[in-house]
């Protein structure tokens, strides 16, 4: 092989390895990023919340977090296939109408699953506040959410704060933490 | 001759014939293998989650209301997105992953010819003096000593 082709074999067959290499990288980040949030969390540390901008269940359009800044934000993580959603949906809507006079917004996130079924059980349950869908999970992974439902909570300036609550939230849960994202507490 | 290609012919239409009954007349159990369950990243055909049984519910209507695949899949795919695909669709970015492992097959046995030619031209001829067959005349001379010993 002459010199020439020999160098040039080699730089793309470095080239190759070195984009692979990046490739695993941006992989193993992107997996531990939702890791790293809930970690925070869980050691009391606020930290901003993954930003998200998903349709609106309704089809009204979109919602992004960052559109909610100032104002103190549940996040349920839910589908309509899950049955603990069932149990805890009233109370999430009880809580919505119970805080949302004083600048708290309820947000419920469907991932996973039909948006026909979404909307049969929002319908069913008689749920108010704003639900968006996300069919592929993608914010699954940001939050590190690991099953529904899930609940977290961000305060007026966009960081968690409280308690990461994985399976049915109590009431007792969800007035405490939207007090601490208030700052109430 | 003529046989084999009839037999490679008819076995290449039955497949293209297969594909397209496939296609026209999808089954549960075919789309069960090309459909991934979103929560646990398994075929549906593994899965036992409920996500995984309520899609099976959704092809299972959609079979009876005279889908064709491509619509049973385009409409999975329009609620849960590319990844509900066991396979990613032949175009745009996705086109990379069947262009790259066919792309890094052929250039590893590209690879492979060109090392292997350069190895049978690296290898020393064979002496041109001594004609196939023919053997070293010290190691004849002692052949035949030794035959001789044998023979006395």
């Amino acid at each position: 092989m002459p010199g020439r082709a020999k160098l040039v074999f080699q730089v793309a067959a470095v080239a190759v390895v070195a984009l692979l290499v990046a490739l695993l990288g941006w992989q193993v980040v992107n997996r531990n990023e939702g890791r790293g949030v809930a970690d925070a969390v869980a050691a009391g540390r606020p930290v901003e919340a993954p930003a998200f901008e998903l349709p609106l269940l309704d089809d009204s359009g979109t919602l992004s977090l960052v559109s909610l800044r100032g104002k103190a934000v549940v996040l349920n993580f839910w589908a309509s296939w899950c049955e603990p959603c069932k149990e805890e949906s009233p109370r999430l809507e009880a809580a919505w109408q119970r805080w949302r006079e004083r600048g708290v917004v309820v947000v419920g996130i469907d991932a996973q699953d039909f948006r026909a079924d979404a909307r049969r059980f929002v319908e069913r349950y008689r749920l108010t506040y704003p639900i968006v869908h996300d069919g592929d999970g993608s914010s699954l992974g940001r939050f590190g959410v690991t099953g529904f439902p899930e609940t977290w909570f961000v305060d007026r300036q966009g960081r968690l704060v409280g308690e990461r609550i994985q399976g049915p939230v109590s009431d007792e849960q969800l007035d405490e933490n939207i007090a601490l994202a208030l700052g109430e507490k | 001759m003529i046989r084999g290609l009839v037999a490679a012919l008819a076995a290449a239409l039955l497949a293209v014939s297969a594909a397209a009954a496939g296609e026209e007349s999808p089954t549960l159990a075919e789309l069960e293998k090309e459909v991934i369950c979103p929560t646990c990243h398994t075929t549906l055909a593994l899965s036992t989650s409920p996500i995984a049984a309520r899609m099976r519910a959704f092809i299972t209507e959609r079979i009876a209301a005279g889908d064709t695949k491509s619509e049973i899949k385009a409409k999975l795919v329009d609620e849960f997105g590319e990844g509900v695909l066991a396979a990613p669709p032949a175009s745009g970015f996705n086109l990379l992953a069947w262009a790259l492992p066919i792309g890094g097959a052929l250039v590893a046995l590209l690879a492979v010819g060109l090392l292997a030619g350069r190895w049978a031209r690296s290898r020393p001829a064979a002496p041109a003096s001594a004609g196939a067959g023919a053997l070293d005349p010290e190691l004849e001379r002692r052949l035949d000593e030794e035959l001789a010993r044998f023979e006395a």
